[in-house]
């Protein structure tokens, strides 16, 4: 058995297709969805949490990028810049699933990546602008 | 009182490597083993800390006279603009101060990516920086018209000077509210999703010195990672605010007006900050030293965040409307647990200001002193305190047609 979380990047000519249907009828996954933005003729994003077994999970990767889908591993998407960090703490009454903590008795941020669900909304409330995606900068439809 | 120290007593111990420093975190542990009186005798001096966000903020510039030379009348730093109603080539760059073109909260709510605190720290950090000005033309000042970039090491001057800083205590900001604010204390959930603090509590400079018995004018502290000292009283100083029985104020009280040169800071304390949907701002780092010229102000710095109290005020209506009162009064013990009570709900609490950031700054200072290369000034002038009966005004509404209002 096998439990990733993915981000999966639509090209607009494949968005109107059902892959997610395909992901559990052909490859018997099991799939959660953590957030979307779908969008007709559009490029959109998806993440989710995949799990099954893991000869049909790499299978399905493969079949996914045949589709024209880009698959990047949700860890990559969101990044803490510890360096840009002030330890303030202002970002962890936002973040949903407490991806980012404040250790108390350090009194430190942390940031857990494997709980990070990408919803963004850190990247605005961080008054210092430490946290970073990638998104923006990837190429997307190259 | 048996203590009796005076500064000059506390330079000769610092000059001659003798000089006890404990931090305001860790004194607290001393004094509750020996007691204020044994903790007296033994420490020297207690270094505070904080690293908020710090709006009162700014710089004087003198930037030097280009050939011919000008007297500027608008003057932009990577396009932030900058004051320039005093001498010719003087400016005054505010932390908050955006650009021109910034949308400001046109999209709500304004990202505020860069502004006049950005710009301070990228001058400090040695980078550098797009200066355009326009001028009117003298016979003595005849350039109109500059744009040039420098760095800090290039030009005259670069004074800090912060109005106001290291506020003695502060609201917790929460949103009874049924939708998302966005505040200079942050991010607000609607119907009190998070509350906001920011202060060092126990670390904080003016919360271990509640009375300003020895921060004064002239006092040598940490500012921005370099040496500052302090300037006045701050703006909106408050000393009349309510106290507890330990003398702290149990709402926002003193504050100090600081300065030093920019050119000996860092980066790394001095911080452009953007707050989504309010604006830029800078967060400062500020750490002072505290003499223990006796029991008293030994005792004044042995207290702990669960002796400091402040009020949570609400920011959807109370705050900006000033209606009614705050809606609690909670300890830092708590704030810094993770979550208060507010009307009886659980609500998770977050900091503006880095106590880790402060806690550095403290054991930073704490080095400086006991390696000798810091010591202690003796203030020129003391701060209102109590006794100048101080009230804050607020700003006058009258209608200057009326002639009614203005008598």
């Amino acid at each position: 058995m096998i439990k990733q979380k993915i981000v999966l990047r639509y090209p607009p000519h494949v968005v109107e297709q059902p892959t997610i249907y395909h992901l559990i009828k052909d490859f018997d996954l099991m799939v959660n969805i953590l957030r979307a933005d779908i969008n007709p003729k559009k490029e959109g994003r998806l993440m989710m949490e995949l799990s099954g077994e893991e000869v049909n999970y790499q299978q399905a990767l493969e079949w996914l990028r045949e589709q024209g889908l880009h698959v990047i591993g949700l860890e990559q998407q969101i990044i803490w810049r510890e360096d840009k960090c002030t330890h303030c703490g202002a970002c962890t009454v936002i973040c949903p699933t407490e991806a980012l903590e404040f250790k108390r008795p350090d009194m430190t941020v942390s940031f857990k990546e494997d709980k990070c669900i990408v919803c963004e909304l850190c990247l605005r409330a961080c008054p210092a602008r430490a946290m970073e995606t990638l998104v923006d900068n990837a190429n997307m439809g190259k | 009182m048996k203590v009796s120290r005076s500064i000059e007593e506390i330079n000769q111990k610092i000059k001659n490597g003798s000089a006890v420093v404990f931090t305001a975190e860790e004194v607290i542990g001393l004094v509750e083993e020996k007691g204020v009186n044994e903790a007296a005798k033994e420490v020297d001096v207690v270094t505070t800390g904080t690293f908020g966000p710090m709006c009162s903020s700014g710089v004087f510039l003198n930037v030097g006279h280009p050939r011919p030379r000008i007297k500027l009348s608008e003057a932009y730093l990577n396009d932030v603009p900058a004051y320039a109603g005093i001498a010719a080539v003087d400016l005054y760059l505010g932390a908050t101060a955006l650009p021109e073109t910034d949308p400001a909260n046109r999209e709500y709510p304004g990202d505020f990516i860069y502004g006049g605190g950005h710009v301070i720290e990228d001058l400090v950090a040695g980078k550098e920086v797009r200066f355009e000005a326009n001028a009117y033309g003298t016979d003595c000042y005849p350039l109109k018209k500059i744009d040039t970039s420098f760095k800090l090491s290039e030009i005259n001057e670069a004074i800090l000077y912060n109005p106001r800083n290291a506020y003695q205590n502060y609201n917790v900001a929460v949103n009874l509210g049924s939708k998302t604010i966005y505040t200079y204390m942050g991010i607000l959930k609607s119907n009190l999703g998070n509350a906001n603090y920011s202060s060092a509590g126990q670390l904080s400079p003016l919360f271990n010195d509640p009375l300003l018995k020895t921060i004064g004018m002239g006092t040598r502290i940490f500012l921005g990672g370099g040496i500052g000292y302090v300037a006045w009283h701050g703006t909106q100083h408050n000393p009349s605010a309510a106290r507890e029985d330990n003398d702290t104020p149990s709402a926002p009280g003193a504050t100090l007006a600081l300065t030093g040169d920019l050119k000996q800071m860092n980066a790394r304390w001095l911080r452009g900050l953007s707050f989504l949907g309010y604006g830029v701002t800078m967060q400062v780092g500020v750490g002072i030293p505290i003499p223990i010229i006796n029991e008293e102000i030994m005792k004044y710095c042995s207290v702990r965040d669960e002796d400091l109290f402040a009020p949570v005020v609400d920011y959807s209506r109370g705050y900006p409307y000033k209606e009614g009162e705050p809606l609690e009064t909670v300890s830092y013990a708590e704030l810094k647990s993770g979550s208060i009570s507010v009307q009886g709900q659980k609500v998770p609490t977050a900091s503006l200001s880095s106590y880790a950031g402060a806690r550095e700054i403290a054991t930073e200072l704490k080095g400086w002193i006991k390696s000798g290369k810091f010591t202690l000034a003796v203030p020129s002038v003391g701060l209102p305190s109590i006794e100048a009966g101080i009230k804050l005004n607020s700003l006058p509404q009258r209608n200057p047609e009326s002639e009614e209002d203005r008598l």
